[in-house]
């Protein structure tokens, strides 16, 4: 399965997962502090340099991955205009400065460097009896089975097409359900036969 | 143990399953994906803890860099965008439906359907709006939550929500029928009434 870490290898990559982490927190933190179009847009430029110093392609990828923001920006937009308040210009800055730093993270970050923080941080979690083994082996799961179910709620989707000229939608959900369950008591079985997952 | 373990990861995978196909229209027009649907079955099939478990490693994943969110988005972003509250919401969200199933004296569908609205509705908007609200505000963080009932960007938020009401009970709907066909073809893994 595809991340979203950016195939273009940029200096962020090499930097340690948890600093990059630290530092978005902190960043965050200060610009949700900040106030007024002029320190908010400073801001914005400081986040677009650093996605530009990743070149062209980096760059695109970056702003590809702000588009689930388009429908919040028309409305806050057009909500501003009606009440006649030059204030939305501010809420765009920030909800595009906080999500695009956001973003940079991720980009430039590999899935199993920022599974190892989120380890890190639930290592006090392993006196209740979650173990980092534990929460490893779930993780493999969940990307292992994935493309299993998927596959298999299109064949289910298939199945019920061959039966039927309306459209499957919600009734591949029970069968989907289903078959997680029975999955689930078996893969249970198979750790268990090999020893267990404690 | 291990069953634990493999039914919160593998309703993990569900729940992002869900989410990734092709959302189903309504005869309204208005498009639901499943990931909501996902959560709510998370919390009314697997019971409270393993319930919010297997949606707290869910969006862990997203926040790891998957993109497994309703269109094929995910990453450290969408938990700052104006959607973020949702997100923290869906462990929560699960959590309370499993609790209702599980402490709730009724016929299961009745207990689902009840958990599916209190937690994937209620409980969910209840942490999700504000936030939003918040992302819809040129105030600064810590004034909004000191005034919060005052703040004239709840409107828009609650506009929102509105037009997904009708989705969200329409999935209520279907989670407590799956929970109670679940519960009558396989009553050992219904694990919130186990």
């Amino acid at each position: 399965m595809l991340t979203l870490t950016s195939p273009v290898e940029i200096w962020a990559h090499r930097w340690p997962a948890g600093v990059k982490l630290a530092l978005l927190c902190a960043g965050t933190l200060l610009l949700f502090s900040l106030h007024g179009i002029l320190p908010l847009t400073v801001a914005l430029v400081a986040v677009l340099a650093l996605i530009a110093s990743g070149g062209r392609r980096f760059a695109g990828a970056s702003l590809r991955m702000l588009r689930p923001l388009w429908p919040f920006v028309a409305l806050v937009a057009l909500w501003h205009l009606w009440l006649r308040d030059p204030g939305g210009l501010v809420i765009l800055l920030r909800m595009a400065t906080a999500v695009a730093a956001a973003n940079f993270v991720t980009m430039t970050t590999r899935l199993s460097d920022m599974l190892a923080v989120f380890e890190w941080l639930l290592r006090p979690l392993a006196r209740l009896g979650l173990s980092p083994r534990m929460i490893g082996l779930a993780v493999a799961l969940v990307i292992r089975f994935l493309p299993v179910m998927q596959l298999r709620s299109a064949q289910i989707a298939e199945s019920w097409r061959a039966r039927s000229a309306r459209r499957p939608g919600w009734r591949v959900i029970l069968p989907a359900t289903m078959a997680a369950l029975d999955d689930a008591d078996r893969v249970a079985e198979a750790l268990r036969a090999r020893g267990g997952a404690g | 143990m291990e069953k634990s373990l493999t039914h919160i990861a593998l309703f993990s995978a569900l729940i992002a399953a869900l989410g990734l196909m092709p959302s189903m229209m309504l005869a309204t027009g208005v498009p639901i994906s499943g990931q909501s649907l996902g959560i709510m079955l998370c919390g009314t099939v697997l019971g409270a803890k393993r319930g919010g478990l297997a949606a707290l490693l869910f969006i862990a994943l997203v926040a790891a860099g998957l993109p497994l969110l309703a269109g094929g988005v995910g990453g450290l972003g969408m938990f700052f965008g104006p959607r973020g509250g949702f997100l923290i919401g869906f462990p929560v969200a699960a959590f309370v439906a499993g609790l209702v199933v599980q402490n709730l004296r009724a016929r299961v569908g009745i207990a689902a359907f009840a958990g599916a609205v209190l937690g994937g509705i209620v409980v969910l908007y209840a942490i999700g709006v504000p936030v939003m609200a918040a992302h819809l505000s040129e105030e600064s963080l810590a004034k909004m939550f000191a005034d919060l009932p005052a703040y004239r960007e709840l409107p828009l938020p609650v506009a929102l929500c509105a037009l997904f009401l009708p989705g969200d009970i329409i999935k209520a709907v279907i989670a407590a029928a799956v929970t109670a066909t679940v519960a009558r073809m396989r009553p050992a893994s219904l694990l919130s009434r186990a």
